[in-house]
């Protein structure tokens, strides 16, 4: 009976779970100044601003794990949605030039209107993926053949490298725009705030239902575009979903927490087939294994440079690759 | 059979025009870049230096600063269309090129950890970014092997050391120093500036060791592209080809990036151009390498004289190819086939 998939697939729900809850506690723990689990507890239900100890849980360690949490969600689910809709279990949600966009958008506030306050970058990032977003469907859309998954790459990829030119013309001609940009540009948690989480919540929630109500659209689009279109799904309302909701969520990852480009597409790929190809349940899957990945990876990049601290897209790009190459290792054959 | 006859004859004829245009470009392109700029020649006063005539600066101009920038341009060009055209065919995708496959990424962080970390200088960083290419390619070579030889395995493998590679890179440029870490910046976008007759070398070395090969696999991917049955039934070792063709691609790939770092879209634009004029389902090398060339030359005649020559070439390849093949891809009744 415990091969039965869906048990196993339950299992494997509640597994991310604890592993989420336990990531939860660890780096709330965890840092250059290590707590102890019956502190965090004390800290989170019984607070007292006299205490050192409580201090650091609730004003520092509090914030970037509910950034952790929430960034790491956002773009998992974007990267399942992305890999859905392209049918290419190689795409990110930067295929849509969503990070290039973004990026570009980031240097524009430095340099044209001499923003340097990180705190309204999340802006700048907001706007300038979702048009850069809106930029690649368009253009996609216009051959003969529509948006289709190929063409979408292919733009997203032309795009990007686009974006990226004139992102890097501005850096080299100016040193003070590479100064401030660098440090946007890691995908940190650390310094970002609980109003920037306030800020952005509400389009990661209106993006995380949005994703929600499209996995049967995707799992009609896995089966090909004639066959969904069959099942009775529009293709082009089927693609706008799919598109806003990853629009919506890796927009709001890269406010918080900077272009952290691995996640999005090792853990639908890591989960696929556990998920039998069910995207219901990959989105199940994805989101705990995206939160306990980004909050691992902040909580390991905070202890292996000490004094200093290794940023969380550093230490996932770091953790992932590895991972990704030795799944790729043992398959008997991949299909892109 | 005369209808056959009649429709290769075509087909040829039409590559050796398309061909023989573009290498008229990159010549007219190279005579601009040669007598052009902060100290015009005119044309018998540049015959006459490279006669040797003409007083020292001429000299100095024509031979230290300008040739070896223009053949720089010429040689990686060539072998950055080529690298590009022999991983699309050989992959059978379209955006295959040494960028997405992780080997400008290893050479670009060989060559930043060997300025920033080991301070090294000059031909010993050009060395070492070889070095960085040839460990990566080899690696994905190594971790494909087992594979079906369809490719999906190695273009896997070589994503994933793409995003590792950015990753290491991102994480120097970030604790660098402000002015280390514009000089790495460098390595990221890839330029024909730094251009040395050592350099011209280098690039120039392995175009000539690969040439055979390059021969060969005009040959040879035409029945490659059939399919592994029909090409052993044609008598083509399809495995051991495919192995020669990659080890080919790779070292072009790494010669040209170690000397001029990753230079966006030439690799991927130049072999799509090529296609596109000459006709689908051929590889199109001669044209893809004359593309490349004149791509890389253009950019570079057009880096030189925009905004005071302060840009680096890459960031110009990358403004003039994005926009083509956007436009391509939103004309394009069947974008896919591209």
């Amino acid at each position: 009976m415990t091969h039965r998939p869906s048990r196993r697939r339950s299992l494997l729900v509640i597994l991310l779970s604890i592993s989420v809850v336990i990531a939860i506690f660890a780096s709330l723990a965890i840092g250059a100044r290590a707590i102890p689990i019956p502190d965090v507890i004390a800290a989170l239900t019984n607070y007292d601003p006299s205490n050192n100890n409580h201090l650091v849980v609730v004003s520092q360690r509090l914030p970037r794990t509910l950034i952790a949490i929430l960034a790491g969600v956002a773009l998992a689910v974007a990267g399942t949605l992305m890999q859905g809709l392209t049918r290419n279990p190689l795409a990110d949600p930067g295929l849509l030039g969503l990070n290039g966009g973004a990026s570009l958008a980031v240097l524009i506030s430095i340099v044209v209107l001499g923003w340097s306050n990180p705190h309204v970058f999340v802006w700048a990032a907001f706007v300038g993926s979702g048009l850069a977003a809106v930029l690649v469907y368009s253009i996609a859309a216009r051959g003969g053949t529509g948006a289709n998954p190929i063409t979408l790459a292919l733009t997203g990829a032309a795009l990007t490298a686009g974006l990226t030119s004139i992102s890097m013309f501005i850096l080299t001609t100016d040193q003070q725009a590479l100064n401030n940009f660098r440090f946007w540009s890691v995908g940190s948690l650390t310094g970002r705030g609980l109003d920037t989480v306030a800020a952005v919540l509400p389009m990661l929630l209106a993006g995380l239902i949005l994703a929600i109500a499209s996995t049967s659209r995707l799992n009609a689009l896995a089966l090909g575009d004639q066959l969904a279109q069959g099942l009775g799904y529009s293709l082009t309302t089927s693609r706008l979903m799919i598109i806003g909701a990853t629009v919506l969520l890796s927009a709001s990852a890269t406010a918080m927490a900077g272009p952290i480009v691995f996640l999005g597409l090792v853990v639908p790929h890591l989960l696929r087939s556990a998920s039998h190809g069910d995207y219901r349940w990959l989105v199940a899957l994805a989101a705990p294994a995206g939160a306990t990945l980004l909050l691992v990876a902040d909580t390991v990049g905070r202890v292996i440079a000490l004094p200093g601290e290794v940023e969380a897209g550093f230490v996932a790009a770091f953790i992932g690759a590895p991972i990704m190459m030795w799944i790729i290792q043992g398959k008997k054959s991949v299909s892109v | 059979m005369t209808s056959i006859a009649t429709l290769l004859h075509a087909a040829r004829r039409r590559a050796i025009t398309v061909t023989a245009f573009l290498l008229a470009a990159v010549i007219a392109v190279a005579l601009i870049t040669v007598m052009t700029g902060k100290y015009p020649l005119s044309v018998p006063e540049f015959f006459g230096v490279i006669a040797g005539q003409g007083n020292a600066l001429d000299q100095y101009i024509v031979f230290g600063v300008r040739l070896p920038r223009l053949l720089l341009g010429v040689l990686a060009g060539a072998s950055l269309g080529l690298a590009g055209a022999l991983f699309q065919s050989l992959l059978l995708n379209p955006l295959a090129s040494p960028d997405l496959l992780g080997i400008s990424g290893g050479a670009a962080t060989a060559a930043i950890i060997a300025t920033l970390i080991l301070g090294w200088a000059g031909p010993l960083v050009t060395l070492a970014a070889f070095g960085g290419a040839f460990l990566i390619a080899a690696l994905i070579i190594a971790a494909s092997r087992s594979g079906t030889g369809s490719g999906h395995r190695l273009i896997l493998t070589g994503v994933g050391f793409a995003f590792l590679t950015s990753a290491v890179i991102g994480f120097i440029i970030k604790r660098a120093q402000i002015n280390e870490a514009q000089s790495a910046l460098f390595w990221t976008i890839g330029s024909v500036a730094n251009s040395s007759w050592t350099s011209v070398t280098l690039v120039g070395v392995t175009l000539i060791v690969a040439l055979p090969a390059v021969i060969y696999a005009s040959r040879v991917l035409p029945i490659i592209q059939m399919g592994p049955a029909s090409a052993v039934s044609l008598g083509v070792h399809d495995a051991r080809a495919r192995r020669i063709l990659v080890v080919t691609a790779v070292l072009l790939a790494s010669g040209a990036v170690a000397v001029v770092g990753p230079i966006s879209f030439v690799a991927l634009c130049a072999p799509a151009v090529a296609r596109r004029a000459i006709g689908y389902g051929t590889a199109a090398l001669t044209a893809s390498a004359c593309a490349g060339a004149l791509m890389l030359t253009a950019s570079d005649l057009a880096a030189q004289n925009l905004f005071g020559g302060a840009v680096p070439t890459g960031v110009i390849t990358g403004a003039i190819g994005a926009p083509y093949l956007l436009w391509l891809l939103g004309s394009s009744t069947k974008g896919h086939s591209l």
